[in-house]
């Protein structure tokens, strides 16, 4: 069996900038991906980020992605495994996985999970024909691949997400016909939507999809307007010849490992569904595994850095490492997640948290 | 053409251009790439079908979240093909029922 001291499972920013500091700190770190490469969500991200000074604010997320990854590979004593899936965590705290194609099994002393999340669907006649595909897939696609989705694109959700998968899409030569969004309101940020606007894309918010259509994948959508019950309104269809219908209403946190390992987890809406109960050092109910990221509640990436660094202090110093300033780090990291859910943008959020954070006496901001 | 040749920010570094089949038909694609992405780029989208009423099915998260996507491969079923590598050679085949285990 494979000994480490700390193992961190998935490779995305919150998994990146918690091995960062568990190493920095001293501490051998193992890093478990799935996927063939590191970086997460952040390798398909053309557009520019917001976020924070500190945190690479107007970098685009590829960039992101190549400035933690050179920070990874100067430390010596973290060690990275890709095409390595974690199947399990075991009561006796052994975690089992699949490397290579190759079932392995590792006695960690410290977890930290950042699996981040999968997306959500939604429920409507035909939604299971080919073509409609959920945005992360879309950007998978076009933006790791180079392979263009189809050729003209209904975009569900007008989200910061749906929004940027359009202006993605055109980047790429697609046609993009329409966004909708069942919320009388525009979610995402105005100068997302106002981009897509100025290239001639129509949103409508107040609309869902009521039928998809195709044989054996999908040839045209059917949308309708909901009244303010959220009841569709007779009379109002409309009808788009697209072949791709591109889903993008939220995610939600992958916490299997999470559930399987024992930790008390709530479903929390505020932060896309079941989340573990954790200290504000993101510790979990099982003592020595810890969380960051779009696990712990679905944000954005940069939280998910600050998280993986508080994360990562957390871990090192449950195995003893001292750290020089911890408190002061400690404290800017916290005062940096304070200001990034601050403002209206953040309330829902910010009352998530409220409901699943177990607050110390310890620390305060 | 639904593979992208420009795009103003992203340069696709591909692979080798290597052979394989999909239900016995010869195909290309690059080495590396998902199969996933290899069938959609040759045009294919129905990757499987549901067990009880074989309705036509595609990938759907590309991340190998929600196991939409399963094939065999090389004679191996339930592969996820939105995160398997492309290889040459590789005998790519709809899976018919719920696949056994080797
Ligand atoms: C279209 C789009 C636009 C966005 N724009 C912005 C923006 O402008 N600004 C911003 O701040 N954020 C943005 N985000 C959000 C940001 O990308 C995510 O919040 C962030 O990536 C979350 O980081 P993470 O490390 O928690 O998860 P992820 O990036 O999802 O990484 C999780 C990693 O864990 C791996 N993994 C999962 N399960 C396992 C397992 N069992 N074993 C091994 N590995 C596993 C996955 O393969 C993945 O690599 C955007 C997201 C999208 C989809
Ligand atoms: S498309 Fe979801 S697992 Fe492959």
């Amino acid at each position: 069996m494979k000994q480490v001291e700390i193992l961190v499972v998935g490779g995305g920013p919150a998994g990146l900038c918690a091995a960062i500091n568990a190493a920095q700190a001293g501490a051998k770190v193992l890093i478990l991906e799935r996927d063939e490469k590191l970086g997460g969500q952040l390798i398909k991200q053309t557009h520019m980020f917001f976020g924070s000074e500190k945190q690479h604010a107007s970098v685009r997320g590829i960039d992101i992605a190549r400035i933690l990854l050179d920070r990874i590979h100067e430390l010596e004593n973290i060690e990275i495994l890709v095409n390595a899936t974690v199947l399990a965590i075991y009561d006796d705290g052994v975690v089992n996985g699949e490397i290579d194609g190759k079932y392995v099994k590792i006695k960690p002393q410290k977890i930290i999970v950042s699996t981040g999340a999968s997306e959500k669907t939604l429920a409507f006649p035909n939604n299971d024909l080919p073509g409609i595909y959920g945005a992360g897939a879309v950007q998978t696609l076009m933006n790791v691949y180079g392979v263009k989705p189809g050729n003209s694109v209904l975009m569900l959700g007008a989200g910061n997400i749906g929004l940027i998968v359009s202006y993605q899409l055109m980047q790429a030569g697609v046609k993009v016909k329409a966004i909708l969004d069942a919320a009388p309101k525009i979610g995402g940020y105005l100068v997302h939507a106002s981009k897509v606007r100025r290239m001639g894309v129509p949103i409508y918010t107040g609309y869902t999809v009521k039928e998809a259509h195709g044989n054996d994948s999908l040839e045209r959508v059917t949308i309708v307007e909901l009244d303010e019950n959220w009841n569709q309104v007779d009379g109002t269809e409309m009808d788009f010849d697209v072949d791709v219908l591109c889903i993008s209403v939220g995610l939600s946190p992958l916490g299997e490992l999470l559930w399987q390992a024992g930790c008390e987890m709530k479903y929390v809406g505020q932060l896309g569904g079941f989340v573990p109960v954790r200290t504000e050092m993101l510790e979990t109910t099982v003592e020595g595994i810890f969380i960051a990221g779009d696990v712990c509640g679905v944000e954005e990436a940069t939280s998910a850095m600050v998280e993986g660094y508080l994360a990562g202090l957390a871990a090192a110093e449950s195995l003893g490492y001292e750290m020089e300033n911890l408190e002061e780090r400690r404290k800017d990291y916290l005062n940096q997640l304070e200001s990034l859910r601050s403002g209206h943008m953040g309330d829902s959020i910010r009352l998530g948290l409220d409901k699943v954070t177990v607050r110390s006496e310890v620390v305060k901001t | 053409m639904v593979r992208i040749d420009k795009h103003p920010v992203l340069e696709f570094k591909r692979g080798k251009k290597i052979r394989f089949t999909f239900d016995g038909k010869e195909l290309e694609g690059y080495e590396g790439e998902s199969i996933a992405a290899a069938l959609h780029a040759a045009g294919i989208k129905v990757l499987t079908h549901s067990h009880e009423l074989k309705r036509p099915r595609g990938f759907y998260c590309a991340i190998g979240n929600c196991g939409q996507c399963i094939m065999e491969v090389n004679g191996v079923s339930n592969v996820r093909t939105c995160i398997e590598p492309l290889k040459e050679g590789m005998a790519v085949k709809t899976q018919e029922g719920k696949g056994g285990i080797l």
